[in-house]
C-alpha cells in the first residue's frame, strides 16, 4: 500500500495545491509546513512549465512568477530531499509530461523515490499514453495518478480499473480555476468508479470555498484546491505562510463535519 | 503512413487532457468515415475547385531560373488560392467535416493571420460561429488580418499568456476547446497537435503535391529532382512533399526559420536547434532548455514563429527521408524582394525562406534539373513589416 492510502484514513481528504519555487523555494517550504500543520492530507507540488495548457489564469501566473525566480527541477527535488527531514505528510508532483520526459522519465522516477515523492499527475498524459510513464514510476513505488473528467463517460471503467494512489476527478469542463457552481454530477461519476475500483477518488478543479469543498467531499473521498490557494500566494507572496495554513484550517474543517 | 496510435516513427501520440479524449477519438471516427465517403469528397472538390480556385498553377518562372542559371525553377502558386494561402484547403476540408459532425462553432489559432483569416471565411460561407486566438504580440504584427477576420463575422482574441505569439494561441484555443466541446470544432491550422490532427490536415493538404505531381508530369514528363517548402508547423511543407514520399528521387526540403541564425537564441529552428519533447499533444522536436521548459522562439515571420514542429516531419528527418535546412531573416528578407522583382510574385515573408533556399541551391544544380517551389501564400500582408525592416516608417 503506497504512503498516499494513508491520506484518505483521516476522514474525506484535504489536498492543498501548491506551485514550488513561488514565489521562492523557502516561502514554499514555510506553507508546506504550515499546511501540513492545518490539517492538510496528502500536498500536490506543482513543478512550473513554461506553457501549462490545463491551467487558468492564476495557476499559469504562478508558474510565470517561479520561472522568472529561477527556479527548477533539480533545485525543487533538493528542497523535497530538504522538506521530508520533518515533513510526512504524502506528497505528489503535478508537472506537465516534458518537463517529466526531458528529464529522462527513468531518472525523474528514481529521484522522486529517493527524496519521497510519492506520486505523479501529469494533465497532458491521458490513459492512451500511460504506459510510458507509469511502469516506470511504479517500479520506483510512485503511484502515476489517473485523471477522470465530466467528458470520460464510456472510458470512466477503462481509466478506473488500472487507477492507482487516488483518481482525480476532474470536476468540471475548462481548465483550473475558481468557479462559482460546479454542474457536474459528481455522484454519478463516482458511483461508476467505485463499481471499477477500490482507489481513493478526490474532486478538483473550480473549488474555491468551504460550501463548494464540502458539497464535493460529501459524494467522494476528498477534495483538491489549487488555484483559491494560489491567489493567496499572489497576494501575500512571502508572507503567504499563515494565510494559506488558516485558509487549509477552514477546508479541512468544512469537509470533515 | 500513420499506425494506428497516430504515430509517425516515436513521434506524434495524443499527449492531451483526459476532458479532450472522447473529443479526439469522436473526430478520428468521424474522419474516418468520411474520408471515405464519395459524396464528402464531391462536397470538398467542389469547393477546391468552385470557391478556393484549386488546382493552383505550377508557374514555370523563366526569369529567376536564367537569372541563376542552374536548375529549371517551377512555383506551386498556392498563394493564388481565396484568401491568399494554402490554409484554405485544410480548413474548409475541417469545417465540411465539423459541419458533418453537427458542430456549429469553430475555433482556431493563428500566427500570421492566415489560418484565422481561412477558418473565419470558412465560418462565414458554412454559416458557423468563429472564434479566432492570436498572440497579442501578432494582432500587432498583422494588424491588417485581424481586421479581416472580423469583417467576416470572427471574434479574434488577443492571447496575452507566455510569450504573446502562435504557441500561446494554440494553448489558449486548446484551453478553450476544453471548456467548450460539445458544439466546437478545434480547427487546427497546422499539422500538429494530438492524433488525428497531424493526419487530417495532412491529408487535406496533400491536394498540393497531388497536383504538382500531374502538373509537372504534363509540362516536363517527368519528375522533380527537388521539392521545397517552407516550415513552421509544416502543413504547406508535409502537402508538398506527401506524394513524393515514395519517390526516392525527388529531394524534400523543409526551409525552417533561423531569425538571427541558428548559433543565436533568436531562432524558430526547431529541426536544426531543438530536442524531442511532448508539447501541445505530441512528440516531437521542440525549442526547449535542459529543464524542457519550452523556448522564446523567434523569427520576423509570425507564420514559423512556432517552437515545434509536425510529427510526421520530425518523422521524415530521423528516417534521413526529408533534410531541413535553417533560413534567416536577412536571407528571407533578400529573397522577399528578389522574387517580387524577378518575377512580379510578391510572396510571403513565410514562402521566401523556401525561395531564399532555391536562390542557394539552384545555381549549383545542372540546367536540366528541375527544382519545384511552394510558394504557400502571397505576401501583401508582410510589405509593411518588411518596409520597417529596411529603415522605412511605413504602417498600415
Amino acid at each position: 500500500m503506497s504512503n498516499i492510502r494513508n491520506a484518505f484514513k483521516n476522514g474525506k481528504a484535504f489536498i492543498p495545491f501548491i506551485t514550488c519555487g513561488d514565489p521562492d523555494l523557502e516561502t514554499t517550504g514555510k506553507i508546506v509546513r504550515a499546511m501540513a500543520e492545518a490539517g492538510a492530507d496528502l500536498i500536490e507540488l506543482g513543478i512550473p512549465f513554461s506553457d501549462p495548457t490545463a491551467e487558468g489564469p492564476v495557476i499559469q501566473g504562478a508558474n510565470i512568477r517561479a520561472l522568472a525566480g529561477g527556479v527548477t527541477t533539480d533545485k525543487i527535488f533538493a528542497f523535497v530531499s530538504e522538506l521530508r527531514k520533518d515533513v510526512t505528510v504524502p506528497l505528489v508532483f503535478m508537472t506537465y509530461a516534458n518537463v517529466v520526459f526531458s528529464y529522462g522519465i527513468e531518472r525523474f522516477a528514481a529521484k522522486c523515490e529517493e527524496v519521497g515523492i510519492d506520486g505523479i499527475i501529469l494533465p497532458d498524459v491521458p490513459f492512451e499514453e500511460k504506459d510510458e510513464f507509469a511502469p516506470i514510476c511504479r517500479a520506483h513505488n510512485v503511484d502515476f495518478i489517473s485523471l477522470i473528467a465530466p467528458t470520460s463517460e464510456n472510458r470512466i471503467a477503462m481509466i478506473a480499473k488500472e487507477a492507482e494512489g487516488f483518481i482525480y476527478l476532474v470536476s468540471s469542463l475548462g481548465v483550473t480555476g475558481m468557479r462559482s457552481e460546479i454542474q457536474t454530477d459528481l455522484g454519478a461519476i463516482v458511483q461508476k468508479i467505485r463499481e471499477n475500483s477500490d482507489v481513493p477518488c478526490a474532486v478538483g478543479f473550480g473549488i474555491s470555498n468551504p460550501e463548494q469543498a464540502a458539497k464535493a467531499a460529501a459524494v467522494s473521498d476528498g477534495v483538491i484546491v489549487g488555484s483559491a490557494i494560489v491567489r493567496q500566494i499572489g497576494e501575500h507572496g512571502k508572507d503567504a505562510a499563515p494565510v494559506v495554513g488558516a485558509f487549509v484550517g477552514k477546508m479541512k474543517q468544512a469537509i470533515t463535519k | 503512413m500513420t499506425n494506428p496510435n497516430g504515430r509517425f516513427g516515436i513521434h506524434g501520440g495524443q499527449y492531451i487532457p483526459e476532458t479532450l479524449m472522447n473529443a479526439v477519438i469522436e473526430l478520428e471516427q468521424a474522419y474516418n468515415h468520411y474520408k471515405n465517403d464519395p459524396q464528402f469528397n464531391a462536397e470538398l472538390t467542389k469547393l477546391f475547385n468552385e470557391y478556393a480556385n484549386r488546382p493552383s498553377l505550377l508557374y514555370y518562372a523563366e526569369k529567376m531560373t536564367r537569372d541563376l542559371g542552374g536548375a529549371k525553377i517551377y512555383l506551386k502558386r498556392e498563394d493564388l488560392n481565396h484568401t491568399g494561402a494554402h490554409k484554405i484547403n485544410n480548413v474548409l476540408g475541417q469545417a465540411l467535416l465539423a459541419k458533418k459532425m453537427g458542430k456549429t462553432r469553430l475555433i482556431a489559432e493563428t500566427g500570421a493571420g492566415q489560418h484565422g483569416v481561412a477558418t473565419a471565411t470558412a465560418a462565414a460561407l458554412m454559416g458557423m460561429e468563429c472564434v479566432v486566438f492570436m498572440g497579442e504580440e501578432d494582432t500587432k504584427r498583422q494588424a491588417l488580418n485581424v481586421y479581416r477576420m472580423r469583417l467576416l463575422g470572427a471574434e479574434v482574441i488577443p492571447v496575452t499568456s507566455g510569450t504573446a505569439t502562435l504557441k500561446d494561441a494554440v494553448s489558449e484555443a486548446m484551453r478553450e476547446w476544453t471548456n467548450r466541446i460539445d458544439d466546437t470544432h478545434y480547427c487546427l491550422g497546422s499539422v500538429m497537435g494530438p492524433h488525428p490532427f497531424p493526419t487530417i490536415v495532412r491529408d487535406f493538404q496533400a491536394v498540393i503535391s497531388k497536383e504538382i505531381r500531374q502538373q509537372i508530369l504534363e509540362k516536363e514528363g517527368r519528375l522533380p529532382d527537388v521539392v521545397m517548402a517552407c516550415v513552421g508547423g509544416g502543413s504547406n511543407a508535409i502537402g508538398t512533399f506527401y506524394h513524393f514520399i515514395p519517390d526516392e528521387g525527388v529531394r524534400l526540403i523543409g526551409c525552417e526559420a533561423a531569425g538571427r541564425g541558428i548559433d543565436t537564441f533568436e531562432t524558430a529552428a526547431t529541426v536544426n536547434t531543438g530536442r524531442i519533447g511532448i508539447f501541445h499533444g505530441m512528440k516531437s522536436y521542440f525549442c526547449q532548455d535542459e529543464y524542457g521548459q519550452i523556448a522564446p522562439v523567434y523569427s520576423i515571420s509570425a507564420g514559423l514563429d512556432y517552437p515545434g514542429v509536425g510529427p510526421e516531419h520530425a518523422w521524415l528527418h530521423d528516417i534521413g527521408r526529408a533534410e531541413y535546412v535553417p533560413v534567416t531573416d536577412d536571407e528571407a528578407v533578400n529573397a522577399f524582394e528578389y522574387l517580387s522583382r524577378t518575377e512580379g510574385i510578391i510572396p510571403a515573408i513565410e514562402s521566401a525562406h523556401a525561395v531564399a533556399h532555391a536562390v542557394k541551391i539552384a545555381p549549383k544544380m545542372n540546367k536540366d534539373q528541375i527544382i519545384v517551389i511552394t510558394i504557400s501564400g502571397r505576401g501583401d500582408k508582410d510589405c509593411a513589416a518588411i518596409a520597417r525592416y529596411r529603415g522605412e516608417d511605413i504602417h498600415e
